[in-house]
């Protein structure tokens, strides 16, 4: 029964007048003390950057726990904490969402490592791609996170472990190209 | 494998099943699009990496009240005068192909004056902008999923895509769901436009019913008298598969 849904249109070149939000890249409120800066530039198959892409993003609390009904567990309160980021690009392709670490997230097979999943929106892009970011610190829940490891391409696996940066992490993102980024079919 | 969550919770030791979305692909435009010129550096080639939804998946953001302004759902009100252009009721239900209403779920548009022109730095239309249109809506669903916006009748615009290239009028949608899985960004249209024939963003949709969904219904039963026209347009998102908890006779999640 899949048939009635509304089909996807691209967010066109005007989006930036329509869904970012003063406040969409704190998912965490500024200067919360365990905060910290995920920053990368968006690419596209020629290597140039995208100046109108969005990227949202939707992570698990420090605790791996989420702030909505569907999970059983409740949600750990945590003032400022939105769990949600939402960042357009800008003349670089540059984006940065500041948040928390999540906590490791219950998976069906026991806990999945920490990860946040990711929403790309743009011009040219008639249906929005979905990846994840993991840590590169988390070497042993990385290991045996089953959607990490079910990214056939070591290479592109690879690149699903942000990098360490001076505020925080780094992230890019190509859609396309020899450093393509693994995209998920969710 | 499937691990019932009684009312303390699951362990995360132990693991979690949670009921996914159902997929619905088949519904939507391909990445990889000829007629749509900018699809062709910015889709990926390479096969997407199949993502069984759990927890992360099957929640999103609980969006609050505290995200809209006053005014916020009506775009003829937002500036000292009025917009120049048709005014529009837009309302309808938003639901899930389970036939479920979505509640409490924001709702933002976005779209172009009466001329066709964005408020926007690099919209060089030769049409004025209109000093007292921005273009940006938000709103929740309320208990039912019902949305409602007043705006004014968008007008069609050039682009260089094609040889002669006009977009037919519509207005930007996004919604959120109550899951990651739910999020979707569309447009709507507006019936019996003329520009359908040439429009790759329309024509990306390879199922013509699926296509027909984007349009608005004309709804005079809810025009308001000497004031505005009103369109009716239902949004339905993907809908959840059938929860494993049942065959362990547990109640239904909601």
């Amino acid at each position: 029964m899949t048939s009635e849904t509304t089909p996807s249109q691209t967010v066109g070149p005007y989006l930036h007048i329509g869904l970012p939000w003063p406040d969409g890249p704190f998912a965490v409120a500024k200067g919360s003390p365990d905060g910290f800066w995920i920053r990368g530039v968006l690419y596209d198959g020629a290597g140039a950057v995208v100046p109108d892409g969005l990227i949202e993003t939707w992570q698990a609390d420090p605790d791996g726990r989420f702030d909505h009904p569907d999970d059983p567990r409740g949600a750990v309160d945590r003032p400022g904490f939105r769990a949600f980021g939402r960042c357009q690009t800008d003349g670089d392709g540059a984006f940065g969402i500041f948040t928390l670490k999540p906590g490791p997230v219950p998976g069906p097979r026991g806990p999945q490592a920490p990860h946040i999943d990711v929403s790309v929106f743009a011009r040219g892009m008639l249906h929005r791609v979905v990846t994840r970011i993991y840590f590169p610190e988390e070497h042993a829940a990385n290991a045996v996170d089953p959607v990490l490891t079910s990214v056939a391409d070591p290479r592109a696996r690879e690149a699903l472990v942000a990098r360490p940066a001076e505020d925080g992490y780094r992230f890019d993102i190509h859609l396309q190209g020899d450093d393509e980024t693994a995209f998920f079919d969710i | 494998m499937t691990t019932p969550t009684g009312p303390t919770g699951p362990n995360p030791e132990q693991g979690l099943s949670v009921p996914g979305y159902i997929r619905d692909h088949e519904v939507h435009p391909p990445l990889d699009y000829s007629g749509y010129r900018s699809t062709a550096l910015r889709h990926p080639k390479r096969p997407l990496t199949l993502l069984p939804h759990m927890l992360t998946e099957i929640t999103s953001p609980v969006l609050g009240h505290d995200r809209l302004g006053e005014l916020d759902n009506d775009l003829t009100r937002q500036h000292d005068e009025e917009p120049q252009g048709q005014r529009i009721i837009v309302h309808g239900q938003v639901r899930d192909s389970d036939g479920r209403p979505v509640p409490h779920t924001l709702v933002e548009i976005w779209q172009a004056n009466a001329g066709g022109r964005y408020r926007h730095v690099s919209d060089n239309w030769p049409c004025p902008l209109d000093p007292n249109f921005t273009g940006v809506g938000r709103t929740m669903t309320d208990t039912e999923g019902r949305y409602r916006f007043t705006t004014i009748q968008p007008g069609a615009y050039p682009w260089k895509n094609h040889d002669n290239a006009w977009r037919p009028a519509h207005i930007h949608f996004s919604l959120f769901g109550r899951a990651f899985t739910q999020r979707l960004v569309t447009q709507m249209y507006f019936p019996g436009d003329p520009l359908f024939f040439q429009d790759p963003m329309w024509n990306s949709i390879p199922d013509p019913k699926a296509r027909e969904r984007l349009v608005a219904r004309f709804d005079y039963a809810n025009t308001a008298p000497e004031w505005a026209l009103a369109y009716e347009w239902d949004i339905v998102l993907r809908g959840r598969e059938s929860t494993p908890f049942e065959a362990e006779g547990d109640d239904d999640d909601e």
